[in-house]
């Protein structure tokens, strides 16, 4: 092996280890800045030491037994100013010259938990959505700043300053970094759920001429579902997120044309569907259902699975579907969902059905100018013969849109009414 | 990036009747690595394979067919299992391949195979026959 390759080598253990490493820091520190720094210290003197005597056996337990070192030097330098930092040294001072099979041990125990913990802590809710998915990118994932900024399509700078500014909050608060139980990770696990599909709807908005990061996103939050479903297996929204993710992940290929042009759902090429995600995704999602799974990512998901099944547009279960949106619009009530629900009726039941339900949310505030409303309304009533109708509906949809190709698309729709006549 | 990563079976690892209680032990190590593997967000699939004695080769040469059933000899050059990883890069597989446990007794091989993706195809195919519907083609795991 060249000095090259060990370099390399060392490198890619470390970024396995990485998240780990810093979770494990973050808790005794109490510090995401710190354990970061912690961390690199760490790979620095892995990568003076490992060359010459070849990776440890466990080489998680050697970093932290590394860093942990380096925190003690660094809180002594500190002289203890604070009583609490005696007690972490204390802590410390247990572990230092402990075998490495200790180390292990307790790393053991704890290792799938901290990980957790710093979850749970970067995606508080107290941080805005945006801080927590850069700062969960950047200490779970493992993305450089830059990496982020230019996955969101933003500045190197102002990415940085909001990372700096969610470790400012957290610290201030005094988080513990503890996995949150019972009542209140209920309540926290929607707003770590909502960041990984924000990281993943990024990554799915981006287009073919985009930065590689960007679709890369989706890999990284699908990475990031799958953690968490392995760390927290009995949590059926976490299994419906992942199969949600899974699911709509195996469409990425057969969704844009040669040109970039968006393909709906309904006219893509199944056979280009990625089929491996799809069965992990249905595999995700039985286990969500098995657990009970109601909520708003397994229900989203057993929408998605109703079209994953189907080997033809054509055998789409449409009567599935509109129940799925039935109960959605209970367990996560919004006008969009009403919208979507509608449609899918329209498909089970015929347009009529989709007309009626339509007509019941039209005055809804959040639909006003939203060209989806008079788009699907048109389709409806173009379905039912009603095309004069129809036709105005498409053209104040195509006015209302502001993307180019789904104006000519809805603007052809307006023209086909006219040839019917 | 996709991965494909395959086991070869060494001279003594085939599987004729009840497992050993080192082979048992075995399992259970490939089992927590495995589980490594899941809770890294790595694993994708995998599988294990029975021996070449239930395996049948088909030589194809110009248009005629021979069929040569199992057991075959070289025992180093076949597979035994394999998994499928999503990594970033190769280095990060062939640090996770490091970490597997050795089920096989003596030595044995781990080979890693990237997936051919869209990016690999732009040299000799244009956007457009990618995208050429190929219809009833179902479960493919890769774009070739």
């Amino acid at each position: 092996m060249t000095a090259g390759e060990t370099h390399q080598a060392i490198e890619a253990t470390f970024r396995i280890e990485r998240a780990r490493l810093i979770a494990g820091l973050a808790r005794m520190v109490r510090n995401v800045d710190l354990a970061e720094e912690l961390a690199q210290d760490a790979l620095v003197v892995a990568l003076s030491e490992w060359p010459r005597t070849g990776v440890p056996d466990n080489p998680g337990a050697w970093l932290m037994a590394v860093a942990k070192r380096r925190a003690l030097d660094a809180l002594r330098r500190d002289k203890m100013r604070e009583r609490k930092h005696q007690e972490i040294a204390r802590t410390l001072d247990e572990t230092r010259d402990g075998a490495a099979e200790a180390i292990e041990a307790a790393m053991d125990d704890d290792l799938g938990d901290e990980l957790l913990g710093l979850i749970f802590t970067a995606c508080h809710p107290m941080l805005s959505p945006d801080a927590r998915a850069a700062l969960t990118l950047k200490v779970v994932g493992g993305l450089t700043t830059d990496e982020i900024a230019r996955a969101f399509l933003s500045s190197e700078a102002a990415i940085a300053q909001r990372i700096v500014r969610a470790k400012k909050a957290i610290a201030k608060a005094g988080l513990t970094f503890e996995v949150p139980r019972g009542a209140e990770r209920a309540a926290r696990l929607p707003s770590v759920l909502e960041v990984i599909y924000l990281i993943f709807n990024e990554g799915y908005a981006a287009t073919a001429g985009d930065d590689l990061v960007r679709p890369g996103l989706c890999l990284e939050a699908q990475r990031l579902g799958r953690i968490l479903a392995g760390l927290l297996p009995e949590d059926a929204e976490v299994l419906g997120l992942l199969a949600l993710m899974e699911i709509q992940a195996s469409r990425q290929k057969a969704r844009t044309g040669p040109d970039g042009a968006f393909i709906p759902l309904t006219e893509q090429d199944r056979a280009r569907w990625d089929h491996l995600l799809i069965s992990r995704g249905l595999d995700a999602l039985a286990r969500a259902e098995t657990l009970g799974g109601d909520g708003p990512y397994a229900l989203q998901a057993a929408l998605a699975a109703c079209h994953a099944r189907a080997r033809r547009a054509a055998d789409t279960d449409w009567p599935r579907i509109a129940a799925l949106y039935d109960r959605l619009r209970v367990v996560a009530p919004s006008p969009v969902v009403d919208l979507n629900r509608a449609i899918a009726h329209s498909m089970a039941f015929g347009p009529d059905a989709g007309l009626r339900l339509v007509d019941e949310i039209a005055d809804a505030d959040a639909l006003r100018d939203y060209a989806p409303l008079p788009a699907a309304r048109g389709d409806f009533l173009f379905r039912a013969g009603r095309l004069a109708e129809a036709r105005s509906e498409f053209k104040a949809a195509a006015t209302l849109t502001r993307n180019a190709r789904e104006s000519a698309f809805l603007l052809a729709r307006a023209d086909a009414c006219d040839c019917k006549h | 990036m996709r991965v494909m990563v395959f086991g070869k079976a060494t001279e003594d690892s085939k599987m004729d009747g009840p497992p050993t209680p080192e082979q048992l032990e075995a399992f259970a190590a490939m089992d927590r690595f495995q589980e490594e593997l899941v809770k890294a967000g790595v694993f994708v699939a995998a599988a294990g394979l029975k021996n070449s004695a239930q395996a049948k080769r088909i030589v194809c040469e110009g248009p005629r067919r021979t069929v040569i059933d199992g057991p075959f000899a070289e025992t180093r050059e076949l597979v035994a299992g394999f998994s499928i990883w999503e990594v970033k890069d190769m280095d990060e597989a062939v640090a996770w391949a490091k970490r597997s446990p050795n089920v096989m007794p003596g030595k044995s091989e781990i080979e890693i195979r990237p997936f051919f993706e869209a990016a690999d195809l732009a040299e000799f195919m244009t956007p457009e026959e990618l995208s050429v519907p190929r219809e009833g083609e179902r479960g493919k795991l890769g774009v070739a």
